[in-house]
């Protein structure tokens, strides 16, 4: 056996996006040592693509704004198939996760009266995004960064090494969470990862894990997510014992680039639409309005003048329907498409050069600007944009305790950020992720470092056994003793059209069945895969061991949507096209059974009575049946 | 569009290596990272790329396209002739881990070796004012990716490996400048950024202005006005008076 590095910490903490960073910052805070291991660079993490903002009610720019609202509005994007306490903790607990990242550093654009800024997005009555004009998620990114950079100076002041408390494993991808016990005992015991550039394996002990890997795009041929998005944190979970909630809700963002194909699916932010930008087809139509589902009739506008007015005069007239939730946005745009009224490449147009003046939106939207002169030759201050749905944020993720985040049926695994799943219900408000990383990531930093010293009071110590490290090393050579195997990249290919195709933004039975029946025989050819090359900075090799993760995930995904028969936020059935209220009821969670996925109906925990005052009846009653209605007046009263 | 381009690309590792042929098929739109990812997929399995985002926000698949540093996510193909061949090679400043991808942690070591913000003690979250005019100045250097294409191209760093262990590059530096020009920040790091990194090899000849994907003006709006704070305090006497006697704040406090 070669000889392995190792490390001891009371927290690992897989990934290095906003909510990993958070999470390592708590962690510390409350004197633990965390170890952040990250599949790629330090500052590098898919967190950067945010653009728009960061959700918070801090009430900056129209103070009638408060967490309530923010809770409604989560309710009501989701669909009222979130967990109503993580949605409740979240809308509460945002606005101090803002100013904490302003007192760490981070430089958000300002009110006319010094404040944070606000801006506009889909589903938010107020203006709520604090944002940076649109690369909001780079300038967290950077903060959390330079704050656990600052931290370790503060460590290297008190005990002369930078890394005493913190240290960042950069191009350090994890395969295996190892368990110990048996029973109630049964618990995390650490995780194997191998060094990217030079193949090496690295064995971390420690009595928590926490899981903030992010999502699942790349399995999707179209999305705006990088070839991190494999799924690790999920499979890892459902290796552990874990459980998935509602992996059928995947959020196709409407505004995704068509041209030219190389960068289909690069996102372009919602902010395009809540600065003034607008949808037409080819007929030059302003589509939106035929879309406006019976849900939200008396919150959008009828009118085009209207809609116009909103954005100076919001209290007065009603905001635009461009501005629905994502998951309506997409489905129109499908709809438009299908038609036959899509611009030329495919998608239809997002203008909004006749909408402000060429120095407003180069101020406004500067990436945007960049991206579409640089990749597309267009000028965004000119002509209008093409865009079409691109994959960019699975809504279901593990089974988590609301208030620790701590993985459900795996004592020591808490789970933070987009691999969670709950707070979203079946669709994620714009800038509802961002603030989720903040409050959720600290929140899990938090919990882990409780549950890591009752672990110790109790003599729990972790550790892995040399029998368990040798199987996790010997399964992650395995590609490479395949003389006459296939490239793992054939197999991606072909699981990411099988996604796209088959279990994308429309959906039908047969063709979710089909795609189940494709990854089944996917998974056959993966037996056989060959590796070639060292072990070195081996981009095929480190593929070929995420792809069991995606195909993993991806059946999770399609088992769901293919069991759950109603149409609801990000998961759209044409052969069921309807939302129902018995359907809202029901969680669907999976679970490992052996090698397969076994997939059962559980209650979702019906939200407390004074949260329901928030609403009216009447609007409830869209949504849940009389007899949830009568219980949850009954218990007002 | 469609047709068959003929890349060099370098293949090896820190010991050696050399410059391998490939002819690879480019469609309509694509960028050099795309063309790169075709001969992955279909040629190299094993071929070392660094990338993320695919989008110019990352900064991470940094290299060399016919010796100009450049991000090969934002270097269109149709920038070149179809009959040119094109040469990608790793960053020349660090050393190669393999094929494209190179060690860059020199420029994680010197960002921790620059005091971090420090706000005004006693100033709470949620209690901040500042200026939009004030900010936007820090804001165009937090634009930054980290994609080290200054680093790598500075001269001081590339052509004077002995430099390094004094000069932190100018992307260290426009760090220290974003902090010297928060509005609400307290520390004073001129002496940090001139004796501990580096700022006197600077000699402001723009090339990482130049290179830099996100067009901040580093030398113009970071690294002059820094150097002429640091001179201010050098060489005016009554602020060297001032530091002496303990009426300035001194230096890292």
């Amino acid at each position: 056996m070669e000889e392995i590095e190792r490390y001891r910490f009371d927290v690992v903490v897989i990934g290095a996006g906003g909510a990993g960073l958070r999470a390592a910052v708590e962690a510390r805070a409350n004197g633990k040592s965390a170890a952040i291991l990250s599949k790629s660079l330090f500052g590098k993490a898919h967190t950067v693509m945010a653009e728009g903002g960061i959700a918070a009610s801090m009430g900056n720019v129209n103070d009638r704004d408060n967490w309530q609202v923010h809770f409604g509005d989560t309710m009501r994007g989701g669909k009222f198939l979130n967990h109503y306490r993580m949605a409740e903790l979240h809308a509460k607990e945002a606005p101090e996760r803002v100013w904490e990242l302003e007192a760490w550093g981070a430089l958000f654009d300002r009110t006319k009266d010094g404040k944070i800024s606000q801006r506009n997005f889909g589903g938010h009555e107020y203006p709520r995004l604090a944002h940076v004009g649109d690369r909001t998620g780079l300038e967290m990114i950077r903060t959390l960064q330079q704050r656990i950079v600052g931290l370790q100076q503060e460590d290297k002041k008190a005990t002369g090494d930078y890394e005493a408390g913190l240290k960042v494993f950069a191009e350090c991808s994890v395969t295996k969470i190892f368990m110990t016990g048996e029973g109630d005992d049964r618990r995390v015991s650490g995780v194997l990862a191998y060094w990217r550039p030079s193949g090496k394996f690295v064995l971390f002990e420690s009595e928590a894990v926490i899981l903030a890997t992010g999502g699942v795009g790349k399995s999707f041929k179209v999305t705006s997510n990088s070839w991190e998005y494999t799924g690790d944190g999920h499979a890892m979970a459902l290796e552990s014992g874990g459980s998935l909630v509602n992996m059928e809700f995947l959020q196709f963002h409407p505004t995704g680039m068509v041209w030219p194909p190389s960068v289909k699916g690069i996102l372009v932010t919602e902010s395009v639409r809540g600065d003034g930008g607008v949808l037409t087809n080819s007929e030059g139509r302003r589509f939106m309005f035929d879309y406006i589902p019976a849900v939200f009739k008396d919150k959008y506008a009828t009118t085009e003048e209207e809609a116009d007015r909103w954005y100076t005069d919001p209290d007065n007239n009603k905001r635009p329907p461009e501005l629905l939730p994502r998951d309506e946005v997409a489905r129109a745009i499908n709809s438009e498409v299908k038609a036959g009224r899509g611009s030329p490449h495919g998608g239809v147009f997002l203008d909004v050069s006749k909408r402000l003046p060429a120095d407003v939106i180069k101020a406004k939207l500067p990436s945007m600007w960049h991206q579409f002169k640089e990749l597309a030759d267009v000028d965004i201050t000119l002509e209008p944009m093409e865009v079409g749905p691109t994959c960019h944020y699975v809504m279901g993720g593990v089974e988590v305790d609301p208030d620790t985040q701590a993985a459900v049926g795996v004592t020591g695994l808490f789970a933070a950020g987009e691999v969670g799943g709950g707070l979203h219900g079946s669709n994620r408000l714009g800038g509802n992720s961002l603030s989720d990383l903040l409050v959720f990531g600290r929140r899990a930093g938090l919990y882990a470092a409780e549950y890591v010293d009752a672990a110790k009071a109790a003599g729990k110590t972790a550790s892995v056994s040399e029998a368990d490290l040798q199987e996790a090393i010997d399964w992650a050579l395995a590609p490479f003793t395949n003389e006459n195997g296939e490239s793992p990249y054939a197999i991606q290919f072909d699981l990411q059209d099988t996604m796209n195709a088959l279990v994308g933004i429309i959906r039908t039975a047969s063709e979710v069945q089909e795609a189940l029946t494709k990854i089944e025989s996917l998974k056959v050819r993966m037996g056989n895969m060959k590796v070639v090359g060292g072990r070195e900075y081996n981009p095929g090799w480190h593929l070929a061991l995420d792809l069991p993760k995606q195909l993993l995930v991806s059946q999770c995904i399609a088992l769901a949507a293919l069991t759950r028969e109603e149409s609801r936020g990000g998961h759209t059935r044409d052969d069921f096209p309807e939302m129902s209220s018995e359907w809202r009821k029901v969680n669907l969670i999976e679970r490992l059974d052996g090698d397969s996925v076994a997939i059962v109906r559980q209650p979702l925990p019906l939200m407390t009575a004074e949260l329901a005052t928030l609403f009216d009846t009447s609007e409830l009653g869209k949504y849940m049946t009389q007899e949830e209605i009568d219980s949850l007046v009954q218990r007002t009263s | 569009m469609g047709y068959k381009a003929k890349f060099k690309i370098w293949r090896g590792d820190n010991g050696d290596g050399e410059l391998v042929d490939y002819a690879v098929e480019v469609n309509e739109g694509e960028v050099v990272l795309d063309v790169l990812h075709r001969v992955q997929a279909e040629q190299a399995n094993d071929l070392a790329i660094r990338w993320n985002c695919k989008a110019g926000k990352c900064g991470s698949c940094s290299a060399e396209v016919n010796g100009k540093p450049r991000l090969m996510c934002m270097t269109r193909m149709n920038t070149f002739e179809e009959t040119d061949t094109i040469t990608v090679t790793p960053l020349r400043a660090f050393p190669v881990i393999r094929d494209l991808v190179t060690d860059v942690s020199f420029n994680y070591e010197k960002a921790r070796e620059v005091p971090a913000f420090s706000p005004p003690v006693g100033l709470k979250p949620g209690e901040f004012r500042m200026e939009q005019d004030d900010v936007q100045r820090s804001q165009e250097f937090r634009k930054c990716i980290e994609c080290f294409l200054c680093q790598n191209t500075c001269h001081a760093v590339r052509d004077h490996e002995e430099n390094k262990q004094y000069f932190a590059g100018p992307r260290v530096l426009m760090r220290v400048a974003e902090l010297d020009m928060h509005p609400l920040d307290t520390l004073d790091r001129k002496k940090t950024a001139q004796d501990d990194l580096g700022l006197g090899y600077c000699n402001i000849t723009k090339c990482c202005t130049e290179v830099c994907p996100e067009h901040i003006k580093i030398t113009d709006n970071a690294l002059i006005p820094l150097k002429e704070r640091v001179a201010d305090v050098k060489y005016d006497p009554v602020r060297w008076l001032g530091s002496k006697i303990g009426v300035r704040k001194s230096d890292n406090a």
